[in-house]
């Protein structure tokens, strides 16, 4: 089968790579661009572990075929710190050890920060719903919804300081 | 150096107030690494050249292997190796104690590649290796396997039955006076009893008695089993993989292939959850298998329905328990009986679900019955307490009947029958240095207990115990040039354990804690270590590196004492340096550890030290938990409105880290209670492999999960911690049938409490 050339933007820089017509862009994330990232913990867009924001949103790179994303805006994990500082929301995982094993930690990141992007001021309600397909078998999430609502009431602050 | 001790109590074990960083709540030591996707799981490593392994699985739940011919398979290019059964070495009956849970490694061997027979659905039976996935998807297409469909049977009770297909022809029940004079299903039977069982119940004033049933459930790690193995000419091989144990891996590795331990390094990769489902091998003698025969590295990484259908889970079990009690409360006596799936091979934890089924309380009159059964169902392995959730879901609704019907507090019931500091354990030792009462007081007091209930709310409680354990472990503590401190395990980190080897090793030291870094190593570069499981890790672990630690302060206290040139007893190590107790040398400054690491070259060179150990007398843990549950009467939807946990966890090393195994304990508690099931079509095929059918707890399915840690320290640790994992998972789910039965006055013995069969009971009950 022939490959297509695939040219996108992934965290503000340009990437190129050669997609199968069946590759998921998880696939060419971790396989073609070394971004590792991104978790595949069920292939099926049930679990979250390989959340992306995609042109602004949020998706299942699992069930996004590569092809598909050329000339498109992906954000991954890899992006969230920059300039060498953490995220906020990366910040209060750690403070309130939102994570234990770790794996659906960069989804569930990936997540909130869509959440927060689209409502800065969610309440708990909002913030559960919204992780709803974001899989945790560690935490109980408990520790996770407190972190991303002490992210929220952060990033509020900042943006009105 | 290697002993067995169980040393006296450093200051800390019964002291808090000496402790200046067990107890703080630092930022992880791998957390950066871990919110920034740098961390490097199974399924992210990589070796160059490598082939891509997959592996043919039985579509039958029971089959004889007529033939397999791959020759097609082999012709198709792009393919480099296939295996079968017949490239791994037929081994005999052994039993090997891993750990957690004993096997044999015969079944382990056969559960890996199945020789003649296939016993499940999801049983493999081939594998290839492959320059590309598409073409070892082609592969396996190719290979052509004639089975011969046997009847196949799953319920533990069909299993049981007499005329049930058989598994296994060997099978002959263990624990009976005498062999028995057939083969069958049942491997093993378990039997423990204490007083007169008749003259327990002809004293009691009410008896209750009633029939349980719960399914099988997966462990339902987010981490698909992963691993990459390299094969080199020489004979010696590598194994990278995600486990709760690089040394139990390279050990099973070398059974399963006949190979030298010395052959075999594994490198232990972050570990994406386990919950014990992590505590064998599945893939990696596979890979070591594929690699050998193609002379490249091979990765493999399980799909999902693979993890479903060929791993995990823990058993499903149908029990029965009766309990007799006075008026007051008193129950003078209880008899269990507890029949478990063991899946494909012998091996459920029915064993310690017998020894925890009345761990909680002073009986003086119960027997208590098991029955381990064969089914054919993926070979079950450990999950988080094996065996007890399960049995606790039977005896903790027991209890809740017989408070019912003697109108007593289910908090006081439980109180009036605990067990205590001396009490002889049902499972056989007394107990010391526990905390069930004081946990049981902790929820009776709290708040929630007292919160009034909302229409269709009903409020539920129960208790669990785990034994928790000790074991074999290493750590070593190097200290660098700089004073700064490197502690190096052979446990991989599950859920935070690098921060609580850190925190003991800092505080031994009298470092701050970002001073330590905490290193998992790979099996050629620390000694031995048991797996990561049962609970060990911080307190066995914890004590080899505080052992370690207090070496190195005592070789530092050595150093100081020849710069000093005063005799080594008049140096005393103290706030993190060397205090000169001399009276005559009143010129002697304290010395800090980087001022002494400065100067080691001069006094000895480098400052390190390595304990192995065999730890003894880990505490055993107590949980009691209060669930209240809302019913949705029109669709039978339970949900949970709120929950505390209450734990002794002897002293948290760190908190958060321990209300976060709490926490994820109850969630996964209350999945098992409310939706979790293996379902199987009328084939033996595994109905729901995946996580949309198999529907685990998301965040909007759970309130906030109230942990409070009550700390009876464990005086035989360093710092007082007891095991803490385990506990949390044993009380939730009779908890929430409780709470359901106070909601709808349904009683409800058979799990998952899911929408359709809630609806049923409350329309059976006449709504």
């Amino acid at each position: 089968m022939s490959k297509t050339h695939i040219l996108a933007t992934v965290n503000g820089d340009p990437v190129e790579f050669l997609a199968s017509p069946g590759m998921t862009l998880l696939d060419a994330l971790r396989d073609e661009l070394n971004l590792t990232g991104s978790k595949e913990g069920c292939g099926s867009g049930d679990c979250g572990a390989c959340s992306v924001i995609l042109d602004g949103r949020l998706v299942c790179s699992c069930l996004v075929l590569a092809p598909e994303v050329e000339g498109a805006r992906v954000e991954t994990i890899e992006g969230m710190a920059q300039d060498g500082k953490l995220h906020p929301l990366q910040q209060k995982f750690l403070e309130h050890a939102a994570l234990q094993c770790g794996f659906c930690t960069p989804g569930l990141l990936v997540a909130a920060k869509a959440l927060l992007d689209a409502h800065p001021e969610p309440t708990e309600t909002e913030a559960r719903y919204w992780l709803a397909g974001n899989l945790c078998r560690c935490t109980g999430y408990d520790k996770i919804i407190r972190a991303v609502m002490d992210a929220a009431a952060e990033l509020r602050q900042e943006r009105a300081a | 150096m290697s002993e067995t001790l169980e040393k006296p109590a450093a200051p800390g074990a019964t002291d808090p107030t000496v402790l200046s960083v067990v107890g703080t709540r630092p930022i992880r030591p791998d957390g950066a690494d871990k919110v920034t996707g740098r961390a490097t799981y199974g399924a992210d490593f990589n070796m160059p050249g490598q082939l891509v392994g997959h592996i043919l699985r039985s579509p039958h739940a029971h089959a004889k292997i007529v033939s397999i011919d791959a020759s097609k398979a082999r012709a198709l290019p792009g393919v480099k190796a296939v295996v079968t059964a017949a490239d791994f070495p037929d081994l005999a009956s052994e039993m090997h104690d891993g750990g957690e849970q004993a096997s044999n490694l015969r079944d382990l061997s056969l559960n890996v590649m199945a020789r003649d027979k296939a016993l499940y659905d999801g049983h493999a039976v081939a594998a290839v290796a492959a320059v590309s996935s598409e073409i070892a998807e082609e592969a396996l297409s190719r290979i052509k396997v004639t089975y011969e469909v046997l009847p196949h049977v799953i319920e533990v009770e069909d299993a049981m039955a007499a005329g049930a297909p058989l598994l296994h022809d060997h099978l002959f029940t263990e624990g009976l006076a005498a062999r028995p004079p057939a083969a069958s299903n049942i491997a093993r039977r378990h039997y423990n009893e204490r007083g007169d069982i008749a003259q327990g119940f002809a004293a009691a004033d009410v008896i209750v008695e009633q029939r349980y049933v719960t399914q099988a459930v997966h462990q339902g790690y987010i981490e698909p089993h992963a691993c990459v193995a390299a094969w080199a000419e020489d004979g010696r091989c590598e194994v990278w993989s995600s486990s709760q144990g690089q040394f139990m891996v390279r050990t099973y590795c070398a059974k399963v292939l006949g190979l030298e331990i010395s052959d075999i390094r594994v490198t232990p990769a972050e570990i994406g959850g386990g919950f014990g489902g992590k505590t064998t091998v599945y893939l990696e003698p596979v890979a070591l298998a594929l690699s050998r025969a193609s002379g490249f590295p091979v990765k493999m990484v399980m799909a999902r329905e693979d993890v479903f259908r060929a791993t995990g889970p823990t058993s499903g079990a149908v029990m029965y328990v009766k309990l007799g009690a006075k008026a007051d409360g008193t129950i003078t006596a209880a008899t269990v009986e507890l029949k478990f799936q063991a899946g494909a091979f012998p091996g459920s934890p029915v064993g310690a679900a017998c020894m925890t089924a009345l761990a909680c309380y002073d009986i003086a009159n119960f027997t208590i019955l098991g029955w381990d059964v064969v089914t054919n169902s993926p070979k079950v392995a450990a999950y988080r307490a094996p065996g007890a959730p399960i049995a606790a879901f039977a005896v903790e609704s027991a209890v809740d009947e017989l408070a019912r019907k003697l109108d007593l507090d289910p908090i006081a019931i439980r109180e009036r029958n605990a067990v205590r500091n001396g009490t002889k354990a049902t499972y056989g030792p007394t107990y010391r240095d526990i905390g069930y009462v004081e946990t049981l007081a902790a929820i009776r007091d709290c708040e929630h207990y007292k919160a009034p209930l909302g229409p269709n709310q009903g409020r539920g409680v129960a208790v669990g115990f785990w034994f928790n354990v000790g074991g074999e472990s290493t750590a070593a503590v190097h200290i660098g040039e700089d004073g700064s401190a490197v502690v190096v395990t052979g446990n991989p980190d599950i859920g935070g354990s690098r921060a609580s080897m850190a925190m003991m090793a800092a505080e031994a030291l009298g470092l701050p804690v970002e001073k330590v870094r905490p290193m998992i190593a790979d099996t050629a570069s620390i000694g031995y270590s048991m797996l990561t499981g049962g609970s060990r890790t911080t307190f066995a672990t914890g004590m080899a590196v505080v052992q370690a630690a207090q070496k190195v302060t005592a070789e530092l206290c050595q150093r100081a004492a020849k710069l000093w040139e005063v005799a080594p007893d008049q140096v005393e190590w103290k706030g993190g340096q060397a205090v000169c107790l001399d009276p005559t040398k009143p010129d002697k400054k304290p010395l800090t550890l980087e001022a002494l690491a400065a100067q080691s070259a001069r006094t000895g060179g480098p400052i390190s030290a390595q304990v192995s150990l065999n730890a003894q007398g880990a505490g055993p843990g107590f949980g009691a938990h209060i669930c209240d549950v809302e019913v949705d009467p029109e669709t039978g939807q339970v949900s949970i409105v709120r929950y505390t946990a209450a734990q002794d966890v002897g002293r948290a090393i760190h908190p958060s880290y321990v209300e976060g195994q709490v926490q994820g304990g109850v969630a996964q508690g209350v999945g098992w209670a409310l939706n979790e099931a293996y379902i199987f079509d009328a084939d033996g095929r595994m109905e729901n492999p995946g996580f949309l059918d198999y529907r685990m707890p998301v965040a909007s399915d759970l309130p906030m999960l109230d942990a409070i840690l009550v700390e009876v320290p464990n005086p035989r640790h360093p710092y007082g911690a007891k095991g803490v994992g385990e506990v949390p998972i044993v009380p939730p789910l009779a908890a929430v049938a409780n709470a359901l039965r106070s909601a709808t006055g349904v009683r409800m013995p058979e799990l998952p409490l899911s929408p359709p069969k809630v609806l049923a009971a409350l329309d059976a009950k006449g709504g």
